[in-house]
């Protein structure tokens, strides 16, 4: 009586178990995050984007940088101007999509230097602790004692102009910032029997931290640094907007808006347009990172 | 509560100064010679010397770090490259305005972030909660900048009903609460009012179902208080996280001021920078983003003891 049910329900559990767990964790996130309308609604916006971006040569646009004095600033809707003609009569549709290539690079570089960086430090001090978990962190709060668009401005600002120091910037900001995260969710994990026991069975700090942690943490951490982007994209065309990234005449959206906004007067709505694919790529991954962390949240 | 209040007050001194380090050293990553430009293009080998001599850039850099803190506590920051002028006295005059953007902004935000944050989190998962949500995402999401160049199209170019730029009738500097000043007040403030307002929103919303969803508001109801009682709970208890928020808000709309101001032309700190930018004035650049950052030093010690007067919870922890 006294072992033969136990046996008998331990069997019945390990036999219940697979059917349970056949899907794992990423595939039932997978699953939950295709079926949400608004998410998928904007993966498909940011496909097309994205695609365009990358296939801007060979989709017969016109001349990006090819401008004429006698059709400048023509309105929304001319005939062979879908989308009219900016302040040097050059092509905004074309400009437009071409803009994508560097407006989308350097919005979102930064977090992904930001996500390596930040994960690795965040790792090593939350796993280590200690004097090297004090010696990084405190360096980080110094850091949070900045704003972050001020901070992006002052280092932009003492760089000066340029993609690759606004790319320089931005990432300085959002290092901190995932740093913060990767720490937390990695002291949350250090303590548990699974890492005891891989000690105890001779795993190495790296091979842990690798293998045990990573694996575990990686996800919220991911799920942070892709709600940076909508940020990034923002300020990365801000800093354009403010003449410290693209260098005309490069297309690129903040600083179309830049150039276009004398023109305002003359042709408004041509003059918005370059925001309004900012706004759009930002509130595409806003809500596709807001869907993808309720998908694996998986206790909900 | 005295003891707490000077525990965080020795706390923030280490950052402090770690802060002044950080904006003493923006000058030393700018590339080429920080003396560039008061420099003359032709100057001599030795003019150049005398120059750095007299600036103190011939010493060690600990040296001169101690050197220019120093001063900085005495509140002498340099004068600035363009206009001579010292330029404490620059920021704060520019600081003044940003302020005044930064409170109008807090009231227009603040107000219907609370608003939207608890109707959205009362009515969780209904059609209410659905549109609050979404202006708070659009808020979050919106390039200010650009929102800001929307405003102006609509109201100043198309209606005419507003000011495009400026902060007062004729370029007057000093600014009054008459309606001749602050029409000018109203875009630059609404356009800086859609972060905070977003996020606001999503943090009452999020409080508000948090704690309309623990046990103590079902006794409360349980015991026949009515649901304005029960209103009041939900804010006694969202009140302190609520205001963190806010407090951090408010920091990031003076620090953070640059783009909005640029757009509107506004007299503020942020313009201030942009010109210290473009004309690579160092000191004035370094002065600006000091005084900004200490502010937002300052006004996150506030919220903390603000914060620890409200809910008692945290001074033990």
């Amino acid at each position: 009586m006294s072992e033969l049910p136990l046996s008998v329900t331990a069997d019945a559990a390990l036999q219940a178990a697979p059917a349970t767990k056949a899907r794992g964790y990423w595939a039932t996130v997978g699953r939950r995050i295709t079926r949400d309308k608004v998410s998928m609604a904007c993966a498909l916006v940011l496909l097309l984007i994205f695609l365009s971006a990358i296939l801007a040569p060979w989709l017969g646009l016109e001349d990006p940088y090819k401008g004429s004095m006698i059709r400048r600033l023509r309105h929304i809707g001319t005939v062979g101007y879908p989308l009219g003609t900016d302040e040097l009569g050059r092509d905004m549709l074309a400009r437009l999509i071409y803009g994508g290539r560097l407006s989308l690079v350097i919005g979102i570089l930064p977090v992904i230097l930001a996500f390596c960086i930040g994960t690795s430090l965040g790792l090593v001090a939350g796993y280590v602790g200690g004097k090297l978990n004090t010696a990084i962190m405190r360096t980080i709060d110094v850091f949070y004692a900045f704003p972050s668009v001020l901070l992006a401005i002052a280092i932009s600002g003492a760089l000066g102009a340029g993609i690759l120091n606004s790319i320089v910037s931005l990432t300085v900001v959002f290092v901190p910032q995932i740093t913060r995260v990767a720490e937390s969710v990695t002291t949350g994990v250090r303590n548990m029997d699974f890492v005891d026991a891989a000690r105890a069975s001779g795993a190495g700090p790296f091979t842990i931290m690798r293998v045990h942690i990573l694996g575990n943490v990686l996800g919220s951490i991911f799920v942070y640094a892709t709600s940076l982007i909508s940020v990034s994209m923002i300020l990365a065309a801000g800093l354009s907007f403010l003449g410290l990234g693209t260098k005309p005449p490069e297309p690129e959206w903040g600083l179309m808006l830049n150039t276009l906004r004398t023109a305002i007067y003359v042709n408004p709505w041509v003059a918005a347009l370059p925001g309004a694919m900012i706004f759009a790529v930002s509130i595409c991954f806003n809500l596709l990172s807001d869907g993808l962390r309720s998908a694996m949240d998986i206790r909900n | 509560m005295l003891a707490y209040i000077a525990r965080r007050i020795v706390y923030v001194i280490p950052i402090v100064i770690s802060v002044a380090l950080v904006c003493f050293l923006l000058v030393h990553i700018t590339p080429g010679d920080p003396l560039v430009a008061v420099l003359p293009a032709d100057a001599s080998q030795e003019l150049a010397a005398q120059l750095r001599a007299a600036y103190g850039f011939d010493r060690p850099l600990p040296v001169q770090f101690g050197l220019w803190l120093l001063r900085a506590l005495h509140g002498d920051l340099g004068n600035s490259i363009a206009t001579g002028r010292p330029v404490l006295a620059e920021v704060m005059r520019a600081v003044g305005n940003t302020v005044t953007l930064a409170i109008a902004a807090a009231i227009i935000g603040f107000t219907m972030g609370i608003l939207l944050g608890l109707i959205a989190g009362y009515f969780r998962e209904t059609w209410i909660d659905k549109v609050a949500t979404s202006f708070a995402i659009a808020g979050v999401s919106v390039p200010h900048y650009w929102l800001g160049m929307v405003l102006v199209i609509i109201f100043s170019v198309q209606l005419n009903w507003l000011p495009a730029v400026g902060a007062g009738p004729g370029g007057s500097a000093a600014w009054a609460w008459d309606w001749a000043h602050l029409q000018y007040l109203v875009l630059p403030a609404i356009t800086t009012s859609v972060i905070p307002m977003g996020i606001v929103t999503r943090t009452v919303r999020a409080l508000t179902g948090d704690i309309l969803s623990q046990d103590f508001v079902e006794a409360l109801r349980a015991k026949g208080l009515h649901e304005t009682g029960v209103f009041r709970h939900v804010i006694k208890n969202a009140a302190p996280t609520a205001l963190a928020v806010m407090g951090l808000q408010l920091g990031y709309m003076l620090g953070g001021s640059i783009l909005i101001e640029t757009v509107f032309s506004w007299p503020g700190s942020g313009f201030l920078l942009n010109s210290a930018i473009f004309q690579r004035d160092l000191p004035l650049l370094q002065g600006t983003i000091l005084i900004l950052a200490l502010f937002f030093v300052f006004l996150n010690l506030l919220v903390d003891i603000a914060q620890a007067a409200i809910d008692p919870r945290i001074k033990r922890g």
